[in-house]
């Protein structure tokens, strides 16, 4: 209950604050948090990634393309009643769908009826790790793993694309430029 | 970046065990919390960690600029290659238990191979995106 505050705080501190390097040292501290809440619903997998993705590397990233750009947010031109009316109705939306969802943490919730049990049962024997986690991962939903690997690998090729590859025809311009 | 004295030999002290931990998540992911992409990150943090107090340069002569270019179809290589193992052994697309001389110990060895793709892959992008965006802004 009190992350969950101090998540909303921070949330509150992000849209408020005009300051693009202090949003993103509230993003990361929202991070920080949100691992938090992560060992607390007891998924410490889920918690490392969310540190090291959300606080540490996506922080960097931010900050290296605040470099880039400015780091000051533009005056809001008007008041942004339709985006508010529409992120409210969004909201209201989910609040409403979760009146059907099982109580949080119920043992015989339709979830852990499917294929838990005999992932929780058959892993050891099955793939020798003992970590559950990691055998769901990279053994019986491979196929997963494999798309987001290649979602990395995607990324990773169109940031190399966008940002190296004009900079060189720039330079190549330059250079024509010089010599004609 | 002279008067960082602090940040330089503090950072210098981290940097092994910042890599000993990356290795720790990766290697241990099969019995604690961790795993290639959380391994991944850790071990790219490491060398952007080194490039923000060192400078980009620095960086590039532990890790350069074409080794991470590598690595980032390197891993989808591996991770594919597996799979693809898999097929040629006479089972299903990245179905590993035919790798060794028994399925347990087949798909054990496996998962080894498919985390370290994820590794391979997950730091060198996100190393070759903190590379890239640090050069446009020079």
């Amino acid at each position: 209950m009190v992350l969950l505050t101090l998540l909303a705080a921070v949330t509150i501190g992000v849209v408020r604050t005009r300051s693009l390097f202090g949003v993103i040292a509230l993003v990361s501290a929202y991070s920080f948090l949100m691992a938090s809440v992560m060992i607390v619903l007891d998924a410490p997998d889920v918690a490392m990634t969310e540190a090291a993705v959300g606080a540490g590397v996506s922080t960097v990233l931010l900050l290296a393309t605040l470099h880039l750009t400015g780091s000051m947010e533009y005056p809001r031109p008007r008041k942004a009643y339709l985006p508010l009316f529409v992120a409210a109705g969004t909201g209201a939306a989910i609040v409403w769908g979760t009146y059907d969802l099982p109580p949080f943490g119920t043992a015989d919730a339709p979830i852990h009826k499917h294929v838990a049990p005999r992932y929780l049962e058959k892993s050891i024997q099955e793939t020798m790790v003992p970590n559950v986690v990691t055998s769901v991962l990279a053994d019986y939903r491979s196929y997963d793993t494999l798309g987001e690997t290649t979602v990395i690998f995607t990324a990773g090729i169109g940031v190399l694309l966008l940002l190296k590859g004009r900079r060189r025809r720039q330079q190549d311009k330059s250079v024509e430029g010089s010599t004609t | 970046m002279k008067l960082d004295l602090i940040l330089r030999v503090g950072v210098k002290l981290l940097l092994p065990f910042v890599l000993l931990f990356a290795l720790y998540v990766q290697f241990h992911g099969e019995l604690g919390p961790g795993g290639g992409f959380q391994a991944g990150v850790i071990a790219a943090g490491m060398v952007i960690l080194y490039a923000i107090i060192f400078g980009v340069d620095a960086a590039k002569r532990i890790a350069s600029q074409r080794m991470v270019e590598i690595m980032v179809p390197l891993g989808v290589l591996i991770f594919v290659g597996t799979g693809v193992a898999g097929l040629l052994l006479g089972k299903n697309f990245l179905d590993y238990s035919v790798l060794a001389h028994d399925p347990p110990h087949g798909r054990e060895l496996g998962i080894f191979l498919v985390e370290l793709g994820v590794l391979i892959t997950v730091s060198g992008t996100m190393t070759v995106l903190f590379y890239t965006f640090s050069e446009r802004g020079r």
